[in-house]
């Protein structure tokens, strides 16, 4: 039998961080599993909601990560963008997550907001190709600049397309 | 002192005095060569760890003349890669084999550098042989101190009995293609061992012996 904290419920006590974005844009998604708060927020919601979250004191931005839904069973959406969030002063954190989909995975960039999410960022877009609007710098992070496939999408070969082979051979005679 | 050419005796026998030894230009320079490697860690992973303990006190790399571990290409002559190399850091890898002066050589150190061993992923090169000249392959996960060393000590006896003092020895494109057309269509290999005493000894392989 689970543990009452271990279940996902909707009837746990609201969280006040989550009413405020309930007053601002309506009825959120959202969950409690082993007390941590998780609240999903639609992606033209993105930048918004985050200002309020801020405003409300969460001025660490933790971690921006991503899965990649493709063949999940009961998946709804194909990525699904993980915000950790964290309030130094208030001791609290809250995980945002934003779902968007194919052809063109695009969310807004949270740089504005938080400056750690620079590099963040850089690295979902290098390894799912999730673009993300009014980024400043979105270059590859930790691949070649030369690569063009994101390689921790599902669709993609584990051993890759290539890549890894596609170099200059020296030999004896020109070395 | 002027050199006098010393005459010729009866029998066409040079007499010779007791602290004199002739031999080959070749041979005194490779000797000179296997006996002072000066290697080139190019460590990426754990076999770098167990490279640090091969040049360190208790297994003493000091004792084969391969004691001077150099960071700069320019000082060094044998090229150590110890771990797996990824599609990032082969151009750098390339850069610094190219850096390195002539007669150079090159150790593959462990399973991932030989074969990119358990990590057959997008980003790992399956082995650097297939883009730089490889002399040596060290198996292991890690390897032991002792087989590097055993490595080195192979690779002394290759330079003593390849070497010459030009270089000749590495004017060798046509064993290069010979290999990788081995490692990279190994099949139809036309190459026929039974009629070539040479190639049986090259690809002394069980499995190109199988396939010949």
């Amino acid at each position: 039998m689970p543990q009452p904290s271990d279940a996902a419920s909707e009837s746990a006590p609201v969280n006040p961080h989550v009413a405020a974005l309930e007053d601002a844009f309506g009825p959120l998604e959202n969950s409690v599993f082993r007390d941590q708060q998780r609240v999903v927020l639609p992606a033209e919601h993105s930048p918004a909601a985050f200002a309020v979250l801020k405003d409300r004191g969460f001025d660490l931005l933790v971690d921006v990560s991503c899965v990649d839904y493709l063949e999940y069973r009961g998946a709804k959406h194909r990525y699904g963008l993980i915000y950790l969030l964290a309030s130094t002063a208030g001791n609290q954190r809250l995980t945002v997550r934003v779902f968007v989909d194919d052809p063109d995975p695009t969310v807004a960039s949270l740089v504005p907001l938080w400056e750690a999410a620079n590099w963040l960022e850089r690295e979902v877009w290098d390894l799912f190709g999730i673009r993300f609007t009014g980024h400043p710098d979105l270059r590859r992070l930790v691949l070649p600049e030369a690569f063009t496939a994101h390689p921790l999408r599902k669709d993609y070969p584990l051993q890759g397309r290539g890549e890894r082979h596609n170099f200059p051979v020296i030999t004896r005679d020109h070395s | 002192m002027a050199v006098t050419q010393p005459a010729a005796p009866e029998g066409g026998q040079l007499e010779l005095p007791e602290n004199v030894v002739v031999s080959r230009l070749d041979e005194l320079a490779s000797w000179c060569r296997k006996n002072s490697l000066w290697p080139m860690p190019f460590a990426t992973a754990c076999c770098g760890i167990e490279l640090m303990a091969t040049g360190a006190a208790k297994h003493d790399l000091a004792r084969f003349g391969a004691e001077v571990f150099r960071f700069s290409p320019r000082q060094c002559d044998l090229m150590i890669v110890a771990g797996r190399v990824v599609m990032k850091m082969l151009p750098v890898l390339q850069r610094i084999w190219q850096q390195m002066h002539e007669p150079k050589w090159c150790i593959s150190m462990g399973a991932c550098a030989s074969t990119g061993g358990v990590f057959d992923t997008y980003a790992v090169v399956q082995g650097i042989d297939r883009f730089i000249p490889v002399d040596m392959y060290v198996p292991g996960c890690p390897p032991r101190p002792e087989q590097l060393i055993q490595a080195i000590i192979d690779l002394q006896d290759k330079i003593q009995r390849e070497g010459t003092i030009t270089g000749r020895e590495f004017n060798t494109r046509q064993r290069q293609d010979r290999k990788r057309a081995l490692v990279e269509s190994p099949l139809p290999l036309t190459l026929d061992a039974s009629r070539n005493p040479n190639l049986q000894r090259q690809f002394s392989h069980p499995t190109a012996q199988a396939r010949s």
